[in-house]
């Protein structure tokens, strides 16, 4: 297996506050990689820094072969590489569900209009928005928003999805619709990295789980092993207290 | 006093009270267009993200502390003595400057400082994670600004720009001071002729109401149309059938 993205001695601080303690990581090559961990144990941070949407403090994030946070590296092509899907969803209000996939395609990746539409197309029906295409982010409702958020992400083509918590925000009866999107997206053999309190899901679609507590990795390894056998004690407290 | 004599002064005159009325609603529109696009130029100076210290970021600071004087200087003082200001200023420098054009130069310069902090604040209020699912995709600031920022912005801050409007409608009067032939400016010569006050300027004050109200009338109008129907039409694509949601 090839790694797509390697994370070496990675160190992230909020003014005093050290949320990320010398993290090394990593992510191969149609891998599905889940981090688990309790509020403020730094996942989701880890998750931010991977797409630079936070600067981390030190460390390598060596994508391809290439240190990214170089200074000379072109962060925006580096993030074209990576979708991202947000807690939030943050669907662009002014456009369309069809524009909210294609304006990142042509604005940025220069395709041509009927190619982003085509390819938008594609991957609106696999989330199953297809029919909604003309409806603006205000028509929908929270779960039709993060699948059309996923196809946007997809749009792109990235080598890495990357999803920080997609079904926090949703209601209990919508968390089912995305969660089954995230899984065809799976079996499909996409790289995807996911922050999530969803643990049967994680036991379900991962091919690797990766504790965090207090910004440290504390044990990673296959869901079984992990999530019904922990070596760790923190890990097994965690457990103890989200699996009832 | 009466009816009679008003209308009598408006037959006598509507020529002339139509030219001013026409003046004032063009200097107020250009002024707000003018405006607009100066509060917009601002705006998007003001909310440049500054992470790294180089040199381009200190000029940008330069230039933006030039720019809070400007908003504040204007903001602070009189569209009347900016007028007088701006055109006796130009006439002492020799500069040969049409009135009418000094009139919109003034107005827009005074409603750019008014609408610069309504962008400021329409770019601040844009929801953060909109910034960084544009950013995730791959756009830099600028494209984030034209391709997501700016269109949700004008949106957000039409009423305002429209409030705007109406407010230049009538403060265009004051432009008289540099004796534009605007509609305050041609009723006092109206009201000097025929000794008249009262009906000339009653007849000012329907002109002015109607320009004003019309206006809002078409902006209100204008704003539902941007904002789209309510509905939208489900597509229906052969050889997708609607998914069942949920598992």
């Amino acid at each position: 297996m090839s790694v797509v993205i390697d994370i070496k001695h990675l160190n992230k601080k909020f003014g005093d506050h050290e949320v990320l303690k010398d993290v090394n990581f990593q992510v191969n090559k149609g891998e599905v990689v889940t981090l688990i961990g309790s509020s403020g144990s730094g996942k989701s941070t880890l998750l931010r820094c991977i797409n630079l949407l936070e600067t981390p403090t030190a460390g390598e994030i060596i994508y391809n072969g290439e240190n990214i946070l170089d200074d000379k590296h072109d962060i925006e092509k580096y993030r074209t590489h990576l979708g991202m899907v947000f807690q939030q969803f943050n669907l662009f209000n002014n456009l369309n569900v069809l524009a909210n996939c294609t304006v990142g395609q042509q604005k940025v990746l220069k395709r041509d209009k009927v190619a982003a539409e085509e390819t938008a197309m594609k991957f609106l029906q696999l989330v199953g928005m297809a029919q909604y295409k003309n409806a603006k982010p205000r028509h929908l409702s929270g779960g039709q928003k993060q699948r059309v958020a996923i196809a946007r992400a997809l749009s792109m083509n990235p080598d890495v999805m990357l999803f920080d918590e997609p079904t926090s925000a949703l209601d209990p009866e919508m968390v089912g619709e995305v969660l089954k999107v995230m899984r065809t997206l799976a079996s499909e053999g996409n790289t995807m990295l996911i922050v999530t309190h969803e643990m049967e899901f994680a036991r379900e679609v991962s091919d690797r789980i990766v504790f965090m507590d207090k910004g440290v990795i504390v044990e990673e390894g296959h869901p079984d092993v992990v999530l019904l056998n922990p070596q760790h004690e923190r890990t097994k407290e965690f457990l103890k207290r989200t699996l009832k | 006093m009466s009816f009679q004599s008003i209308w009598d002064i408006f037959i006598n005159n509507w020529e002339v009270y139509l030219r001013g009325a026409y003046f004032a609603l063009i200097i107020a529109v250009i002024g707000t267009i003018f405006g607009t696009l100066i509060g917009f130029f601002i705006g998007l100076m003001h909310t440049i993200p500054q992470r790294k210290k180089t040199v381009k970021t200190y000029i940008l600071k330069v230039f933006n502390v030039l720019l809070t004087t400007y908003v504040e200087i204007f903001r602070g003082t009189p569209m009347m003595v900016q007028a007088m200001v701006v055109f006796y200023g130009l006439v002492s420098l020799d500069i040969e400057i049409n009135r009418f054009l000094a009139a919109c130069i003034v107005i827009s310069l005074n409603t750019g400082a008014y609408m610069a902090e309504f962008v400021r604040g329409g770019i601040v209020s844009i929801d953060k994670g909109q910034f960084e699912a544009a950013q995730a995709i791959g756009m830099n600031h600028f494209k984030t600004m034209v391709h997501i920022v700016i269109p949700q912005v004008a949106r957000n801050i039409l009423p305002a720009t429209g409030n705007q409007l109406v407010m230049n409608i009538k403060d265009s009067s004051v432009l008289s001071v540099i004796s534009v032939v605007e509609l305050f400016f041609t009723t006092n010569s109206i009201a000097g002729s025929t000794y008249r006050y009262f009906e000339a300027f009653f007849i000012a004050c329907v002109l002015y109401f109607i320009m004003t109200f019309t206006v809002t009338r078409f902006l209100l109008l204008f704003e539902k149309k941007l904002d789209g129907p309510d509905s939208y039409k489900v597509e229906l694509i052969t050889g997708n059938k609607p998914k069942k949601e949920g598992v």
